[in-house]
């Protein structure tokens, strides 16, 4: 139906095209953009939270500026709106209230329906201005580590890690820079809680090729307690992740490596047609000007022993 | 100086042991890594006491192995160097991750496509710019300072069997916004015919002076004669007219006074309808409120044509007239 929708649109200007010919489904598809939402009420912590994790986020966020009155577990009516207009397929909403206070919730659209969604009360905040280091650059793709056998073994750990992982995963890349390998993100599962912890990278000589890794804590630092959860149908999801074939990388026939990693290929070709092979010449072979005109019998007779 | 090389070569065997010891991590599970999106995972069971003890030692140290493997991993890549950064080759993400939008589908022809594509018309490449005799140079086909331009004339012939007093300009104008109408008309009407929605017909428009059959033109003339207030009913019937009354279909009520037998024999029927015993499903309802309990889990509910109740045979709320 959005794509329909997209239709009987008409673009009104060149610009209105170029958007609507950004925001329609593609096949290689764009980063997704993340939107952050104040509630009707937030405290101090929620606001600080959404404000750090948007400067984490940020060529590819949106800090909203006006509060959102919405409850996405009741309702996901406004957030759903939002997204469409903001062209934004993952959110954190913030908001604060006796019932749940200090409550985040972070979660994804597709086709600008709410496809899942996990709310966490947070009940430790360290902010990136508490820890007094210095920081990396903005904009820098973070690893991430998650560790805990429970992201593994527990059924709706693992799909709040693909949640995590599709939140804070950045900009998909070909190439990277290994210098700009500065932002370590680690979460840790135990006993209903996530611990979000954010790292510094600091390369140290190994002896060998590989450096040796230190970390530095960095901020912000986190710790989650999960709340509700919405998990999309697996009908839905595995609707969602359906890649389409031309974003499938092609097999490609013929070429193969060895274990040298040296590139080898079969090439087909015609067969050779030896009867116009230029062999090394000899003067005496020569066909003189002279004799060719008078006798061309004598010099066809030359040829054929040459090529004997 | 005698040196041992037994001695020696323990030496270095010994130092490059300790070389790969600092960036070597001990694991009982392997840490699964996914190069593309910068991700380990490691599924090791956590230490409770020592995550209760000493939190935040015990979490960095965690991170800093997690870190030195995915690094690890990041270095065996292919490695060149551009200008000044040296980059690795990321391998593509191995995670799925549902995708933001849904694929997009290969847009259906339009009816002109169609038609076309039957005929076997193709279309011919034309060239932008088109020589102006006028001005004697070349300009756009089309847009602003186009070439042959119509719209910039400043007189027009008056044909002949014209009305002296109509304004030709005006006309002009007016012709050439009906063709827009009727151009956007037709997109919107092939965008309905994608979605699978019945599409009534456009009847005529005031487009072209193209020669109309008369069959349309007898179809125009009575869906404008009804096109009243009144439906028509007070409009003159020109000479040689055929009867309008008969297009078109009209609402048939009962009866007031029927047959004996005819009525009571629709009593009984709805009687029995009533009395059977196996339980009468309202299709229409059913359907309904199904869509709307689904509505917020099942996205698919959306879809128009999957959604569409049956016409059911035991009537809703409000019976319909007339048809009985």
């Amino acid at each position: 139906i959005g794509a329909m929708e997209n239709e009987i649109v008409k673009p009104r200007s060149q610009r209105h095209r170029r958007v609507l010919k950004a925001r329609a489904p593609k096949i290689h598809e764009n980063d997704k953009k993340t939107m952050f939402v104040r509630g009707g009420n937030t405290s101090d912590v929620v606001t600080n939270v959404l404000k750090e994790m948007y400067m984490l986020k940020k060529p590819d966020a949106l800090l909203l500026r006006k509060r959102n009155i919405a409850r996405p577990f009741e309702d996901q009516t406004t957030l759903e709106f939002l997204s469409k207009m903001n062209d934004c397929s993952l959110f954190m909403f913030g908001s604060h209230s006796k019932k749940r206070p200090n409550n985040l919730v972070l979660g994804r659209f597709f086709d600008n329906q709410t496809l899942d969604m996990i709310e966490v009360g947070v009940d430790v905040f360290q902010s990136l201005r508490d820890v007094k280091t210095s920081k990396c650059p903005l904009a820098t793709k973070p690893c991430l580590v998650f560790s805990g056998s429970l992201f593994e073994s527990d059924d709706e750990l693992r799909k709040v890690k693909n949640i995590l992982i599709d939140f804070f995963r950045g900009p998909v890349v070909e190439n990277i820079r290994l210098s700009g390998l500065e932002h370590v993100m680690q979460f840790t599962a135990e006993d209903g809680k996530i611990f979000l912890r954010s790292y510094r990278v600091l390369l140290k000589k190994s002896g060998s090729r590989t450096p040796r890794v230190e970390i530095e804590n960095m901020g912000p630092n986190l710790d989650l307690t999960i709340r509700r959860t919405h998990f999309a149908s697996d009908d839905l999801f595995k609707k969602a992740c359906k890649q389409p074939r031309a974003a499938k990388p092609r097999k490609v026939k013929n070429i193969s490596s060895d274990v040298f990693g040296a590139k080898k290929g079969r090439i087909h070709m015609t067969s050779q047609d030896l009867k116009n092979l230029q062999l090394r010449k000899v003067k005496a072979l020569k066909r003189k000007p002279d004799a060719s005109k008078c006798n061309k019998n004598k010099g066809k007779k030359t040829k054929e022993k040459k090529q004997k | 100086m005698v040196v041992r090389a037994e001695a020696l070569l323990q030496k270095i065997q010994k130092e490059e042991e300790e070389k790969l010891l600092s960036i070597q991590v001990p694991k009982t599970i392997d840490v699964a890594i996914d190069a593309g999106n910068l991700l380990a995972c490691d599924s090791n069971p956590i230490d409770t006491k020592q995550l209760r003890s000493d939190k935040e030692n015990y979490l960095k140290n965690l991170a800093r192995e997690g870190t030195q493997l995915l690094f690890n991993e990041i270095w065996k890549l292919p490695i060149e160097r551009v200008q000044d950064a040296v980059i690795a080759k990321v391998p593509a993400p191995t995670t799925v991750i549902p995708r933001e939008k849904p694929i997009p589908k290969a847009k259906p022809p339009t009816k002109w496509e169609e038609y076309a594509k039957l005929k076997g018309i193709r279309k011919l490449k034309k060239g932008r710019m088109v020589w102006d005799d006028e001005s004697k140079s070349w300009k756009p086909r089309w847009g602003y300072k186009r070439a042959n331009d119509d719209t910039k004339e400043w007189v027009l012939e008056v044909p002949a069997n014209a009305d002296p007093n109509e304004d030709q300009f005006e006309k002009k104008l007016k012709e050439k916004k009906e063709r827009v109408a009727k151009n956007e008309l037709q997109r919107l009407r092939n965008v309905a015919r994608r979605t699978g929605k019945k599409v009534p017909g456009v009847g005529r428009t005031a487009v072209g002076q193209e020669k109309q059959s008369k069959l349309e033109l007898e179809a125009a003339f009575h869906v404008s004669k009804q096109a009243t207030a009144s439906l028509g009913r007070f409009q003159e019937t020109l000479k040689g007219e055929k009867n309008v009354k008969k297009r078109g279909q009209k609402r048939k009520f009962e009866a007031v006074t029927q047959k004996c037998n005819t009525e009571k024999e629709k009593q009984l029927s709805i009687l029995n309808q009533m009395y059977k015993k196996s339980p009468q499903l309202n299709l229409t309802k059913a359907v309904n409120k199904e869509i709307q309990d689904g509505q917020v889990k099942n996205p698919k509910a959306g879809k128009r044509k999957n959604t569409k109740p049956a016409k059911s045979k035991a009537g809703g709320k409000r019976p319909t007239r007339g048809k009985r």
